[in-house]
Parts: structure tokens; sequence; C-alpha cells
């Protein structure tokens, strides 16, 4: 079984849009994941049937017992996120700002805080047309996004038997989220489009996933745009020992799949001709049936 | 003035609308522009400059082995993973640190104390005669984002100008760049990826107090769903850019519209006078 | 010498677990007595750095050898550092089985490097 994760460094290059695409037109056992817990959108496009929520807690966070609270103030003075507030006459912990470390619990002289759950997301599990889907909602402000999407792919596996490929939509950036699911996959296949500010965060991508000694490919999407700075992405791409898996060309049919919720391959456009031919290319590499 | 651009979904056009905005801004007054997305900030390729680095630290611990007795409270305490004590030293693993300080609090022996460990770092540059643009970088690899924003919203302080790109998303990076601000323009597209994904970004502005606005980028004109999302929470819209070839062609470049294409310095201008606060 | 191993449940007979750091359970088993020792995993649902805190407990449990399905790089490097060396057992028996293969000689050794 193959594990893929589509990913991008910079935001909007299209990397739910060729995820769907490839779950889409894939033709083999499958089971998918959406990875981008802050701003899921792959289900957008593949029309999920909810089987199941569940409460996701991430790091435990401080609770202040105002029945034993003497106002003493120690434990502000020694949170170093600015977490513990004052709020109509009390002493409390800002659930926004507490990263869960539970040094206020340890300096409390009266004992008067403890690290107690907190919920912030949801799990859930979904079936599609073409596989179950394995999704999440982060609430805002959380700083859990890495343990939130390593659930997603727990949940992802668990649900694997017989299947072929796991196929994960990625989130856009570097950091945690990115980082939680590129970890453990066998190969990522890098969206970009021909911009400067793209081929940049393109760089900096490739820099992290060196780390984790998977195979990447890239897929330039609009690549017609401008065809100029394509052409730098390519030169790049081969000093790097990167594949171009695919080019998907400028096409308005994306947005018009994107309006009627559902992946661009369900009709006949150019994009989803070259989004056959990434499959073709890249179910080939990975040795997928 | 503190006006930050955000969006829930990437790839909406934050970068354009910030570096636009202030390019068209600093024609007629001293500006700041923090690029507060420290994991791929892009600022700096609308605006080649030459750039002075202050580094970003973050303290994480160093056990002085002539005091420590192995007796694990640290590793034990440490809710992160970034101690562990084995057999006959103390493993410490400074890219899974907070930097909380907790360890250097529980251990018996005052064995431990705080090194600063690089994590990324500000580049301050002045591209422009009344522009300043401050980069916060956070070294790949590297997890903790909102120290390195803060640095760079830190070095802005006190100017009365300043504009702060965030981040895509909806979680701590994206709250540290937009608290204190004064007003937050979203940008969206109009696709339902990007009302999805606005409603987000609209309700954290709304968790943080941040009166908003809406700017809807490579507009196809039917942006019908999200213009009546804006009216239903009063968030006005403050500009639509159509889609178009050109304006695709010359921000793929890291042009500026507003210096490239004409007629568009005064769309921007017309932006910034629709913000609450701002004296054109 | 003590051989900790992953575990689903409690005692010898219970399946072996191939997760490391949030394994259930660690069975540790002293080969010169045939006693064995299980202790619930506190770790199983910590927010991260797991891998490296497990292994501080197999060392507080004396543990010189450790028999799992897999470990992480954090995990590995405090392997190595502690001087404890891991096998890969990655069957469908009890620990007693796994305990079994490893005494014969069948496990491979998991690369700490």
């Amino acid at each position: 079984m193959i594990k893929l994760a589509v990913i991008s460094g910079k935001g909007g290059t299209g990397k739910t849009m060729v995820t769907a695409a490839l779950a889409d037109i894939g033709g083999v056992p499958q089971v998918l994941a959406d990875c981008d817990v802050e701003a899921a959108n792959l289900s957008l496009l593949l029309k999920p049937r909810r089987i199941s929520t569940e409460e996701f807690r991430g790091l435990e966070v401080g609770r202040i017992d105002l029945d034993i609270c003497t106002d003493c103030g120690i434990c502000e003075s020694h949170c170093r996120f600015g977490a513990i507030v004052r709020r109509d006459d009390d002493w409390v912990v800002d659930t926004l700002h507490c990263e869960g470390c539970g040094v206020c619990d340890y300096v409390c002289p009266m004992g008067a805080i403890e690290m107690v759950p907190h919920v912030c997301g949801e799990i859930f599990t979904s079936e599609t047309d073409r596989g179950y889907l394995a999704h999440a909602r982060l609430f805002p402000g959380s700083g859990n996004s890495g343990l939130l999407v390593v659930e997603v792919k727990k949940r992802a596996v668990a649900l694997s038997k017989g299947a072929d490929l796991i196929l994960a939509d990625g989130p856009p950036g570097i950091g945690c989220p990115l980082i939680a699911t590129v970890s453990g996959m066998d190969a990522v296949l890098a969206v970009t489009e021909p911009g400067v500010s793209a081929l940049h965060d393109l760089e900096r991508l490739v820099t992290v996933c060196r780390r984790f000694g998977l195979r990447i490919f890239v897929v330039i999407n609009r690549f017609d745009l401008a065809e100029d700075i394509c052409a730098r992405i390519e030169s790049y791409c081969e000093a790097e020992g990167i594949r171009v898996a695919g080019k998907i060309p400028f096409d308005p049919a994306v947005v018009e799949s994107v309006r009627a919720g559902q992946p661009v391959t369900r009709t006949d456009s150019a994009a989803t001709d070259a989004l056959r031919a990434l499959r073709d290319t890249l179910f080939a590499e990975l040795g997928i049936p | 003035m503190k006006i930050a651009i955000a969006s829930g979904k990437g790839g909406t056009g934050k970068s354009t609308v910030a570096a636009n905005l202030a390019w068209a801004l600093a024609r007629s007054r001293d500006v700041v522009l923090v690029d507060c997305d420290v994991e791929e900030p892009n600022l700096h390729l609308f605006f080649p400059a030459v750039a002075t680095d202050v580094p970003v630290t973050a303290p994480v611990p160093e056990i002085d082995s002539s005091k420590c007795n192995l007796c694990g409270e640290c590793g034990k305490f440490c809710r992160f993973g970034a101690l562990a004590v084995v057999k006959d030293c103390v493993l410490t693993f400074p890219h899974l640190c907070h930097s909380c300080g907790g360890c250097t609090l529980v251990c018996p022996q005052g064995a431990i104390r705080e090194v600063p460990r690089t994590i990324g770092r500000v580049a301050c540059s002045r591209p422009l005669p009344r522009l300043v643009l401050i980069t916060g970088i956070l070294n790949e690899g590297e997890v903790l984002a909102p120290p390195v924003i803060k640095a760079a919203k830190t070095l802005a302080e006190g100017h009365p100008f300043i504009l702060y790109d965030a981040s895509p998303g909806i979680a701590c990076p994206v709250i540290e760049t937009l608290e204190g601000s004064d007003y937050c323009i979203l940008v969206t597209e109009s696709t339902p990826f990007g009302l999805h994904d606005l409603r987000l970004a609209a309700g954290v502005a709304e968790t943080l107090g941040i009166p908003a606005g809406v700017v809807i980028n490579r507009s196809d004109g039917k942006d019908e769903e999200t213009v009546a999302f804006s009216r239903e929470h009063d968030l006005p819209i403050l500009m639509t850019i159509p889609f178009s070839r050109e304006i695709a062609a010359v921000t793929s470049r890291g042009g500026l519209i507003g210096r490239d294409l004409p007629g568009w310095e005064e769309r921007f201008m017309d932006l910034a006078s629709a913000i609450p606060g701002v004296n054109p | 010498m003590i051989v900790g191993i992953t575990a689903r449940a409690a005692g010898t007979d219970a399946p072996a677990e191939q997760r490391f750091g949030r394994a259930p359970y660690f069975v540790f088993v002293d080969t010169e007595t045939g006693k064995s020792e299980s202790v619930e995993n506190p770790l199983i649902d910590a927010a991260g750095g797991v891998g490296p805190r497990a292994v501080q407990l197999l060392s507080e449990h004396g543990a010189t050898i450790l028999v799992t399905g897999q470990v992480g790089g954090n995990a590995a490097r405090a392997l190595a550092a502690g001087g404890i060396k891991a096998y890969a057992y990655s069957g469908s028996g009890s620990v007693a089985d796994a305990l079994a293969e490893y005494t014969a000689g069948n496990l491979q050794p998991i690369s700490l490097a």
C-alpha cells in the first residue's frame, strides 16, 4: 500500500483540486484523508456521507479553581504565553493562548491549578463514492494542528484494509501541520504554479521534505500563465533530481467543477486530459497497478 | 493604524493586496509592511532590497552534568517530550521545546539553565523612500512560528502606519498576527472554497473583536454568494479585483499592479480610504 | 537482563503491540528469573514527543532490550543514547511469542542510526 500526500508550500496552487481528481480517476481501492485541518476543503468536491464525529482533545490546558485561588498572581508571573489574565477580578486561563506546558500547575502554592483536557476540534469519518474519507475541523486559534493531523492519518490507516493507496490532501506552509502530514508518507506530490512566490515556497518545501527521505514529485498547475517561470521551475526540478510528473493548463473548467461541487475529471476538458496523464505517470512511478 | 491582511484559504491574494496597498500608500506617507507569513514569506519578492538580519532565538534547556543526578524529574515534567533521561545522560530535543521554562523550575538540583537557540530571523529593508519592509523568516524544519511573528511585529512597534501580511489558516500564527490590529482585510476568491474558508477567517476576526472588510480577488463576476455572506455578517466589500491573465502575469513575476498597470494605484488608494480610520 | 515488549494489554499472554511510544502497555520480563511486570503506558494520550519519554520509562525499569514493531526518529536517538537495543516483531502473537522469537534469534534489529 502506497501513502501519498499532495502538498504545495504556497497556498492556493490547486492541491485540493488535484487530490480530488486523482481520487476520482485513480481506479484503485483507496482511503482519502484531508490533512488541511484548518481549512478542510476536500469534502466540498467529494459529497461525503458522514459516518462518525468525535471530539478531538489536544494538549491539556490549565484551569484555576477559584474556590482555592488566593489571588497571589504567582502563576501569571511565570506564564510565558500571556495565558493567565484578569477577568472580572479573577485570575483565569485564556485557552486561546495556553500552550499546555503545566508551569502554572507546578508553581501554584495553593494547588489551585490543574491541567485538564480541552476540546479543540472535531474528527470525522465519512464515506464517498471513491472510498472512505478521514477529515477534521480545528477550532480557530488552536496550537494543536499537528496533533489533529496525526489523528486524521491514524483514522485513515485504520480504514485502509484492502486499499492500495492512502491519498492525503495536505495543508499549505512548511510548519507543524505540513510536517505531521508528510511524516511516514512514501511520496509527496508538490503542486506548484508558475510564479516567483510559488517557486520560492517550493524550494523551502523541498528542503523540509528531504529530511523525511520520501520521493518527491512536482506537478505544475496553470503552467501556461507564465511559461518563462514554468521553465525556471522545470530547471530547478531537474537540478534537484525531482521528476515533474505533469503540467496542467489553466482551464475555466476547474472553477466550474468547484462550483458544481465535483472533481474536474467528471467532465471532459484540457485539465482532465492533463490530470489523466499525471495519474498514469505518477502511479507508474509509485508502482500502483 | 495597524491593518492586518488575512484569509482562511491560501493563495487568495493576501500578499498581492498587502504589497500593492503598501506601495500605493507609500507614495504619500510612511508605511511599515510586516511579512508575518514566516513559513513562506513572499513580500521581499515584490520589494527586492538589501536587508539587515536580526536572529530570533528561543530559550532551550542545557543540562549541567556536574549537578545532574539523573533523577528524571525534568523528563517526567516536560509535556512536549523535549527531555528524556536515559541510563546515564539527559537527552534534549530542542526542536520540540516550547520554551516554557518549566524544566529549570522542577530540577531539584538546579542543574538546568536556558540557552538561546536560533529558530529564525527578521530581515529589515527599505525598498522605497517611505516604505520599510520587515520580513519574519522561520528556519526550515522549525515549528514555532509565533515567536518569529512576535519579533517581526515588535520591530514595527511605534510606527504610525503598519500593515501585517498574515499566513493562511486560522491557527495560532494567524492569531498572533491579528492581535492588536485595528482592522482586518479578509481576502477571498469567488469560489466555494474561498467562501467556505472566508467564514472561518471572519469568525476569527470576530472572536478577536477586530472589525473586518472583504476583498474579492480573481473574481469571475459570479460573486453573489460571497456578497450575500458579507452582507449578512456586516462585512463591507472593500474592493473586487477581476480575474485577468494580465494581472496574473504581472503578479506571478513579482510585479506590482499598482505600479505596472494603469488605474490600479487609484484603486488601491480607494481601498485604503474605505477602511475606517484611514485618512487618505 | 530485562526485556521490554510493547503490548495491547497486561500480562505475557496479551497480544503484542506494533507501536512503541503509544503502546497501551509495556511488559518487562526478567530473563534470569522469568518474572514479568506489566506497566500501563502513561503517555498513551500525551500530546507529542512520546518516543523519548517512553525510552525514559524503559530506562527506569532497567530494560536493555526492546521488542516492538517500529520506532520513530526521536525514540531511536534516545534508545541509542540509553544503550537499549531494539528488535522488530511484526507477528500477530502474544508478548510471550514475541519474547520467544527474540530469544531464538529470529528477530531483525531495528537500526537506530
